[in-house]
């Protein structure tokens, strides 16, 4: 499995958080992707829309299933990654990279510091993992 | 429960799943590219956790001509079918492959979740003079399919195989041991299923990845062929509580001899009150799944019981029950995913066209 980058924020969920200037980038993990195997859609959320954390914001499909992906702070949408719309696969391939998969402005920058650091995720992962 | 297979499973780093009672392999390298590669070359599959069941003696003949829906009678030595074993109301108990190994012995062939059923049902349905052996312990089971599986079989076991007709199969020794080896599958490709003692399994296993040529597949690949090939899995669009008449519109039942079950299923082909399985061709990637509903000008017409992204048509399929009236293919319907409304086409099954099941390798 890859390593859960250390300069990422993370949620129970299994989403990941990279912030960029004011905005936030949302993926989900490699255990996530491992877990859902072959992605074959992802239904991206309507720019400009309002979640509160904790929010349904996506649905990855794959092959054997449909998976929510939640907002992990509130926020508004503001960029969707639309290459997934065609290669969806790349959640797989890249997960921490191109599989992004949202970019959210937050209602308060500092939601982020209260998510789990890659350490603590890692501990909340199941122990055969 | 696990097959004899499984810690090779988990040294090629397969996703292990419960299915039916057993860990079983979902996927090792991924769903589609296992997928396309049983489409394009041969993959090998763990199947130990299906059933299989000999039947023998003067009166076996007699016995399954009831039981199963296929005709017995008319299946040489060497040859066997696909049928129903069904209730007293015609409700689908399970669906099997009946072999004729020799005018008084047979074997079935049934799936791991109605395996311990199966069995009680049909040896309270048997003669006191008809043998029943549960050979499911003792016997493994590898499906070997795609159009490379005979060359691959063959350069892997350094011995040529016989020619086989799709639906017929023959005893055979592999490198010493007695395997059946049976042209059948549930992929739409070309290959084999291949019977062989459950202690030895492993060393074919191996055997047969060593090349290269045969890859490792799981229940993940398992499943996309055989929905776009329009196949039924029990559970899904065959159950207790439902009869067969819409799953095969009448195949695979020999309504001129009496068997169990069949009155209720002649009522219903006659009557003509019942939905037909078809398959269903969407617009994109977004795949209905079991359970959602089928529209036709937002009226309810069906349901849907498979549905997935299909590797080879690259595009969203679906396995569902829908009325009569909207059976036809080129019938525009819709299928409600999420409160969303996804236009589907009735298509002709086999929803993927070129599998090479039939053509002779």
């Amino acid at each position: 499995m890859l390593h859960n980058p250390d300069d990422l924020k993370y949620t129970k969920t299994h989403e990941w958080v990279r912030t960029k200037d004011e905005e936030i980038e949302v993926g989900i993990t490699d255990f996530a992707q491992h877990q859902l195997s072959d992605i074959t859609y992802v239904e991206l959320p309507e720019l400009n829309r309002h979640l509160d954390a904790g929010e349904e914001a996506v649905v990855v499909e794959s092959i054997k299933a449909a998976s929510d992906v939640y907002a992990p702070i509130a926020g508004t949408i503001v960029e969707v990654n639309e290459a997934l719309a065609t290669t969806p696969e790349v959640i797989n391939s890249d997960p921490f990279g191109a599989g992004w998969i949202f970019r959210m402005k937050p209602d308060h920058a500092n939601d982020v510091d209260a998510l789990l650091s890659s350490e603590a995720y890692e501990a909340s992962l199941p122990a055969e993992h | 429960m696990k097959t004899s297979l499984y810690n090779d499973h988990v040294a090629l780093g397969a996703r292990m799943v419960p299915f039916a009672g057993w860990d079983m392999p979902l996927v090792y390298r991924g769903i589609i590219p296992e997928h396309l590669w049983t489409r394009a070359h041969a993959s090998v599959f763990d199947i130990c956790h299906m059933g299989e069941f000999e039947i023998k003696g003067a009166t076996a003949e007699a016995d399954l001509e009831r039981l199963v829906t296929l005709g017995v009678a008319s299946l040489k030595p060497g040859a066997c079918a696909y049928g129903y074993l069904l209730a007293e109301d015609g409700g689908v108990r399970d669906d099997v492959i009946c072999f004729r190994l020799a005018p008084d012995r047979f074997w079935l062939v049934v799936n791991a979740g109605t395996l311990a059923g199966d069995r009680d049902w049909i040896r309270a349905h048997l003669s006191p003079h008809t043998t029943f052996t549960d050979l499911s312990p003792a016997t493994a089971k590898l499906d070997i399919q795609g159009p490379g599986a005979r060359q691959g079989m063959e350069a892997a076991f350094g011995q040529a195989l016989p020619p086989l007709g799709y639906f017929h199969f023959q005893e055979v020794t592999i490198q010493g041991t007695p395997c059946l080896l049976s042209r059948t599958g549930y992929t739409g490709e070309f290959g084999y299923e291949l019977y062989v003692p459950a202690n030895e399994v492993p060393r074919f296993w191996n055997c047969l990845l060593k090349s290269g040529q045969i890859l490792p597949a799981g229940l993940g690949a398992r499943d996309t062929l055989r929905v776009e090939m329009g196949y039924p899995l029990y559970g899904h669009e065959l159950r207790l509580e439902w009869r067969p008449a819409g799953a095969s519109r009448g195949r695979f039942m020999d309504m001129a001899k009496p068997f169990i079950g069949r009155e209720s299923v002649r009522r219903e082909l006659e009557t003509g009150a019942y939905r037909v399985l078809v398959g269903l061709l969407l617009e994109g990637r977004m795949a209905g799944r079991a359970g959602d509903p089928v529209m036709k000008d937002g009226v309810g017409v069906g349901e849907v019981t498979s549905g997935l992204f299909a590797p080879s048509l690259n595009v969203a399929v679906a396995l569902a029950y829908v009325d009569q009236a909207v059976s036809r293919p080129g019938e525009a319907l819709a299928i409600t995913v999420r409160g969303k409304s996804l236009n589907a086409r009735v298509e002709t099954l086999p929803l993927y066209k070129n599998g090479t099941a039939r053509e002779a390798r």
